[in-house]
């Protein structure tokens, strides 16, 4: 409790700290925090910003050339990891944090436990809520009043197949994961060495992403209590589903992104992928002799009729809280996400799927290279992407993942559906078990 | 006696001095390298972050005093104690395998009767001047029946060949990297001290009668045994720390938890779950065992080892 009115308290004063600044000079003013209430005339701010996906110089010279003064250098990052990593770091030491920093909307809540990203409620136009699908902006609030992030990138799940595959086999389209299941079967009976997909045991934000779409959300927060919730109903659906194909034999059992899985790709015994938006770019890469075969649909759905999805990958833009320039920062950060000459350079040099939604329309005319044959790629997807549901993430979402690993791995070995469920609770309790050792409260 | 007194007295205070200055480097390299990282990992196993609350925000996590619960905690994790069994047979598999076959060669190479000498020895060593992440990378293409050329002749002449990443094989596919890799080096170990014994024990022993099998068995293995026991105790400490091989081939495979070694469970908590404090604990409990187990070790065979180096 105290926490909620400590942030609401701080949002107010920034609140009024920006209109206050408002008011008094028309050009520029930069304060030193939100909390400032500096007056002094407008100077020159320089950003540093840790990023790596690609084609943020572009972003970042076109809004240099329009804003002498708020000048951001691009620092580039190995990955999501080691960044996360290099930034815990500088936050335990105090100092060399940049002032913006790409965050993968899992490692947020992480990120905030560590006290390392600042609360840009203060710093942000209320309305910038409305350019998100109601999953991806909870993300950046982990469900609460705070903001820790303007959304950049998001990864709503699609299912990929090999249409020349389905065509030879006389296969429909599955729209319900009842149908997924008897094509499957079907295409394995017709090839035994044809599967429709895999379930892997090594992405945890794969299985993540299934959960959601199904309606779970693996953590909460109740008060000053956080609650665990991934041996939920919608969970033990979706496990108990894969660990029933994968037991019957008809879903393959190996990891993704293994050479064995990209030569599975490449000949057409992998002839489906329950996969995200940003496939296109991985399958131009491991299978390369297949452009102009595959085709992307919704996600098959529990009930008939439903229209839900969830979220594979995705960053946010994040201030961190070493950050002396927070309101320069987020307006920059703002100004990337959600303008639309942005979102066009974002797409156009970075591959991105935005996230601001009333851009996408503009920046995604054109249907992915990859995917010649279906010139209404975005289109679909700009329809699915709406439909990507809430989910929260925890701060240890690091220690359920690796839990993740090492349990299904033994479940998918096993090829026992029973096993499945184990592995699920089994992550329950090394979740929980993480969260109580570290004096969390935990809601049970 | 007064002229020499003084150059006496410096010479002997510049004496006092001397070593330290000569030791200097090397005490502060072993210092600021050494000691004070064990030092710092030795606290930090003693330390633990407490949280309050919903754990978000400023102050909410502060780092407190943890006694020796982060070492219970180790010694009592299921995860820790599988790791440790299954790294023991790991050990039991590889380092015979790997000494036997390291002694056979360098017997092979130091027979006179051998052709080719310079080029085998080469070939042998070569594998161990590969970081076992590359080897490990490249057996794992070799592991994977898709892309395996193995693989591919097996299904060629009709042998249905098990999967050797699956759960009852990959013990011996990760020590099949070791061996690989692993045997070379002892092989030139092994094979130097061969190359130390003066030539009239085997003119002696040829004198007499001796096949070159008796003369090995004879001669050259009592020779060496202060260099099997080196070996042996090299392969020892590499086998608990084994780490890269399981390491690399995980992404491949559903049967090597990130639990695996205990090296990995370390790495997974310092690096995955952000614990270094459980790490740093584990760390120090692996260390520990490792001395013991050499110095048990060289205890239990110092008679042997020593004489030999004496004589």
């Amino acid at each position: 409790m105290r926490l909620h009115t400590g942030i609401r308290a701080a949002a107010i004063i920034a609140a009024t700290t920006l209109l206050a600044a408002g008011c008094t000079s028309g050009d520029d003013t930069t304060s030193s925090s939100p909390t400032g209430g500096s007056t002094e005339k407008a100077e020159k701010v320089d950003l540093t910003f840790w990023t790596w996906a690609p084609g943020m110089d572009d972003v970042v010279k076109a809004w240099n050339d329009a804003n002498p003064d708020i000048q951001v250098t691009v620092n580039k990052q190995d990955g999501g990891d080691p960044a996360v990593t290099k930034l815990l770091t500088a936050i335990k030491a105090g100092s060399g944090a940049p002032d913006l920093m790409q965050t993968e909307y899992q490692k947020i809540p992480t990120l905030v436990a560590a006290d390392a990203l600042a609360d840009i409620s203060g710093a942000v136009d209320s309305s910038i809520a409305g350019h998100f699908a109601d999953g991806t902006w909870q993300s950046v609030t982990l469900g609460g009043d705070a903001v820790y992030g303007i959304p950049q990138d998001s990864g709503p799940m699609e299912f990929y197949y090999r249409e020349d595959i389905f065509t030879k086999y006389k296969l429909d389209v599955p729209t319900t994961w009842a149908e997924y299941a008897d094509v499957a079967t079907k295409l394995h009976e017709a090839d035994p060495k044809a599967y429709l997909g895999t379930f892997s045991a090594t992405d945890a934000g794969w299985f993540t992403g299934l959960t959601q779409q199904a309606g779970a959300s693996w953590w909460g927060i109740n008060g000053d209590a956080w609650s665990v919730d991934i041996d939920s109903a919608a969970s033990q659906k979706v496990a108990s589903y894969w660990g029933d194909l994968v037991e019957k034999g008809v879903i393959d059992n190996k990891p993704m992104y293994t050479p064995e899985w990209n030569a599975a790709l490449n000949d057409g015994t992998q002839a489906g992928w329950v996969s995200a938006i940003w496939a296109p770019g991985v399958l131009a890469g491991n299978a390369a002799d297949t452009q102009g075969k595959w085709k992307m649909a919704p996600m098959p759905q529990w009930n008939a009729g439903d229209n839900a999805t969830g979220n594979w990958g995705g960053s946010a833009t994040s201030v961190t809280s070493q950050s002396k320039n927070v309101e320069a920062a987020t307006k920059f950060a703002t100004w990337m996400n959600t303008s639309q000459d942005a979102v066009n350079i974002l797409v156009a040099k970075g591959g991105l799927y935005p996230a601001d939604l009333p851009g996408q329309a503009e920046a995604l005319s054109a249907p992915p290279a990859f995917f010649p044959n279906q010139p209404d790629f975005y289109t679909t997807a700009t329809d699915i992407a709406k439909s990507v549901q809430p989910f929260t993430y925890g701060p240890n979402v690091n220690v359920a993942f690796s839990a993740y690993n090492d349990q299904f791995g033994k479940a998918a070995e096993s090829k026992k559906a029973s096993a499945f469920l184990t592995a699920l609770t089994a992550m329950q309790k090394a979740t929980v078990d993480d969260l109580l050792n570290s004096g969390f409260t935990v809601d049970e | 006696m007064t002229v020499q007194t003084p150059p006496r007295a410096r010479r002997r205070r510049s004496g006092r001095f001397a070593p330290y200055v000569y030791l200097a480097p090397a005490m502060t390299l072993f210092a600021l390298f050494l000691a004070l990282p064990i030092g710092y990992a030795l606290y930090l196993s003693f330390r633990t972050v407490k949280v309050s609350g919903l754990g978000l925000g400023k102050g909410a996590r502060t780092e407190v005093w943890a006694g020796f619960d982060n070492y219970a905690r180790s010694l009592t994790d299921p995860d820790f104690i599988d790791s440790v069994i299954r790294v023991a047979l790991y050990g039991l598999v590889l380092v015979p395998v790997m000494l036997g076959l390291a002694l056979l060669f360098a017997l092979l190479l130091d027979s006179k009767r051998t052709r080719g000498r310079g080029f085998s020895r080469v070939s042998i060593f070569l594998p161990y001047a590969v970081p076992a992440v590359i080897a490990s990378l490249l057996w794992g293409f070799l592991y994977l029946p898709r892309v395996s050329p193995f693989y591919y002749v097996f299904d060629k002449i009709g042998w249905d060949a098990p999967d050797i990443l699956s759960s009852q094989w990959v013990l011996f596919a990760i020590a099949n990297i070791g061996l690989w890799g692993g045997v070379g080096f002892n092989m030139i170990v092994i094979y130097t001290a061969l190359k130390a014994i003066p030539s009239e024990l085997y003119e002696a022993a040829r004198l007499d009668g001796a096949t070159e099998v008796q003369i090995a068995w004879r001669i050259k293995i009592p020779v060496v045994t202060p260099s099997l026991i080196l070996t042996f105790l090299f392969s020892m400490i590499a086998t608990l720390q084994v780490f890269a091989e399981p390491m690399t081939l995980r992404p491949l495979t559903n049967t090597i938890s990130s639990t695996w070694s205990p090296l990995m469970k370390v790495y997974r908590d310092a690096f995955t779950r952000d614990d270094i404090y459980s790490a740093a604990a584990t760390s120090v409990i692996i260390a520990l065992a490792t001395f013991a187990l050499s110095f048990g070790f060289l205890r239990l065979v110092q008679r042997r080892a020593f004489s030999q180096e004496n004589s």
